[in-house]
C-alpha cells in the first residue's frame, strides 16, 4: 500500500475476508474540453521549456560566428525545424492566452460558467490569430 | 494485495469493467430504454462488469432513480445504490450518469440519448455496485471543522445576531448537500485526493469563513494555506458544471485564494 487511497481500497466480504475494492472509472467516464484545455496549459508550459533550448542554441550559435550560425539556420529551415518552431509558437501563444485567463481569475473575476465557456472560444481564437500574426511577421 | 498504479491516469489492475449480462424487458414492452450499469460485488470479487437492463418506459417513472428502483424491485434485487429523499436534498443518489456526475433523482431519463450509462462517482473505491466509499471525503470535511467557532461569550439575552446583508453572504454556500458530485468530477481531486481537499469541502470551508458570527477566520485560513489542500485547484470548472444544486464551488475556491492573498497584503 502506498498511501491512504490504497488503504481505502481494502474492503471486506460478507463473511469478513479482506478483498481489494476496484477504483471507479474516471477519464473513461468523464472527459470534457475544459479538462483538455487545463492539461494543455501544463503540456504547453513544458513544451516551451524544451523550446527554450533552441533559443539557447540560437544565442550560442550567434556568439560563435557565421559558421555555427549557418549550421543552426540550415537545421531550422528543414521541415523538422519549421515544425518545431511552429509547435513552439502554438504552445507559447496558447500558454500566454490561458495564462491571461488565470490572471483574471486571480483577481476574483470571471467565476461563472457562461463567461468561462465564452473565454474558451476567445483563447482558441486568440491563439490562432497570434500564431498566424507571428508567422506573417517572420516569413513576410 | 494492493497493486501500485503503473501510470497516474490508469485504472489499477482489477478495476477495469468487463462485459456483463443483459436483461431483456418483459415480452410485449413497446417503449424500452437500455440502462448500462456498473456492477461489483465484494462477495464475488474479480473485475467490475457492466450489466445492461432493458426497462419498459411505459411502466417507469421519469427519473433515472425511478428506473434504478424499478430494476431493483423487478429484475435484480442485488443491485445496490444509495437513495433516500428522491427530491435532491439528501445527496445520497449521486452517481455518474451519461458521463457526468448528477443526482439520479433529479436526472430525467429523457435528457439522455441512447443507452443510459450509470457508473459510481469517479475515481473512488467501490463498496458495491454504485456505492462509493466516501469516508476520506467525510474525514476531509471534519478536518475543516464545519461548525461555528467563537472566542467571545454569546450575548446573555439571546442568540448571536446577523444583519440581512451578513446573512446574504452565505447564500450559495449553505445549500450544499454534500453529495460530492463536484469533488469526484475534479481531475485535481482524482490525482491528489489524499492531500487536496476538493471543491465540496472547500465550499464548506468558505461557508464558515464567510459567516459574520464565526471568530476563527484567521485560524481557518492558516489551515488552508497549503500547496495541496487549497492550491491544487487549477480552475477546471468541472465542479461548478457538475453541481446538481447550481452552486459555484470554483468561485468559493477563488474567493478563498483571494482571502489568503489579501491577508498577506
Amino acid at each position: 500500500m502506498k498511501d491512504i487511497r490504497d488503504a481505502q481500497r481494502v474492503g471486506r466480504t460478507s463473511d469478513g475476508r479482506l478483498v481489494e475494492r476496484p477504483l471507479s472509472g474516471h477519464l473513461s467516464v468523464y472527459i470534457n474540453f475544459d479538462m483538455v484545455m487545463s492539461v494543455g496549459h501544463r503540456v504547453t508550459g513544458c513544451a516551451m521549456a524544451v523550446g527554450t533550448i533552441v533559443l539557447v542554441w540560437w544565442l550560442v550559435a550567434a556568439s560563435m560566428g557565421a559558421g555555427a550560425y549557418d549550421t543552426m539556420s540550415w537545421w531550422l529551415r528543414t521541415w523538422i525545424g519549421y515544425l518545431a518552431l511552429f509547435g513552439w509558437t502554438c504552445a507559447m501563444w496558447y500558454h500566454y492566452c490561458v495564462g491571461i485567463r488565470h490572471l483574471v481569475w486571480d483577481t476574483g473575476r470571471m467565476y461563472d460558467l457562461p463567461r468561462v465557456n465564452q473565454s474558451r472560444l476567445w483563447i482558441l481564437a486568440g491563439t490562432g490569430l497570434l500564431v498566424i500574426l507571428t508567422w506573417l511577421v517572420a516569413l513576410v | 494485495m494492493v497493486h501500485s498504479k503503473p501510470f497516474f491516469a490508469a485504472l489499477p489492475k482489477g478495476s477495469k469493467p468487463g462485459k456483463g449480462k443483459t436483461y431483456q424487458a418483459a415480452p410485449g414492452a413497446k417503449n424500452t430504454r437500455a440502462f448500462q450499469i456498473y456492477r461489483w460485488d465484494p462477495d464475488q470479487g474479480g473485475n467490475p462488469r457492466l450489466d445492461t437492463f432493458e426497462v419498459d418506459m411505459d411502466h417507469c417513472g421519469p427519473m433515472v432513480l425511478d428506473a434504478l428502483i424499478k430494476i431493483k424491485n423487478e429484475v435484480d434485487p442485488s443491485l445496490t445504490f444509495r437513495r433516500s429523499c428522491r427530491e435532491g436534498i439528501c445527496g445520497s443518489c449521486a452517481m455518474n450518469i451519461d458521463g457526468k456526475n448528477a443526482l439520479a433523482c433529479l436526472k430525467p431519463i429523457k435528457d439522455v440519448k441512447g443507452t443510459i450509462k450509470i457508473h459510481p462517482l469517479p475515481h473512488m473505491p467501490v463498496v458495491k455496485d454504485l456505492v462509493p466509499d466516501l469516508s476520506l471525503a467525510y474525514a476531509q470535511l471534519r478536518s475543516i471543522e464545519p461548525w461555528l467557532k467563537t472566542e467571545t461569550p454569546p450575548p446573555p439575552d439571546g442568540e448571536r445576531l446577523q444583519s440581512r446583508e451578513e446573512r446574504a453572504k452565505l447564500d450559495g454556500l449553505w445549500e450544499c448537500i454534500l453529495c460530492f458530485c463536484c469533488s469526484t468530477s475534479c481531475p485535481s481531486y482524482w490525482w491528489n485526493g489524499d492531500r487536496y481537499l476538493g471543491p465540496a469541502v472547500l465550499l464548506a470551508a468558505y461557508r464558515w469563513i464567510s459567516d459574520s458570527r464565526d471568530e476563527a477566520k484567521g485560524e481557518r485560513l492558516d489551515a488552508l494555506k497549503d500547496p495541496f489542500k487549497l492550491f491544487r485547484c487549477h480552475t477546471i470548472f468541472n465542479c461548478t458544471d457538475a453541481c446538481p444544486k447550481g452552486l459555484n464551488p470554483a468561485k468559493a475556491i477563488g474567493e478563498l485564494k483571494l482571502e489568503i492573498l489579501e491577508r498577506e497584503g
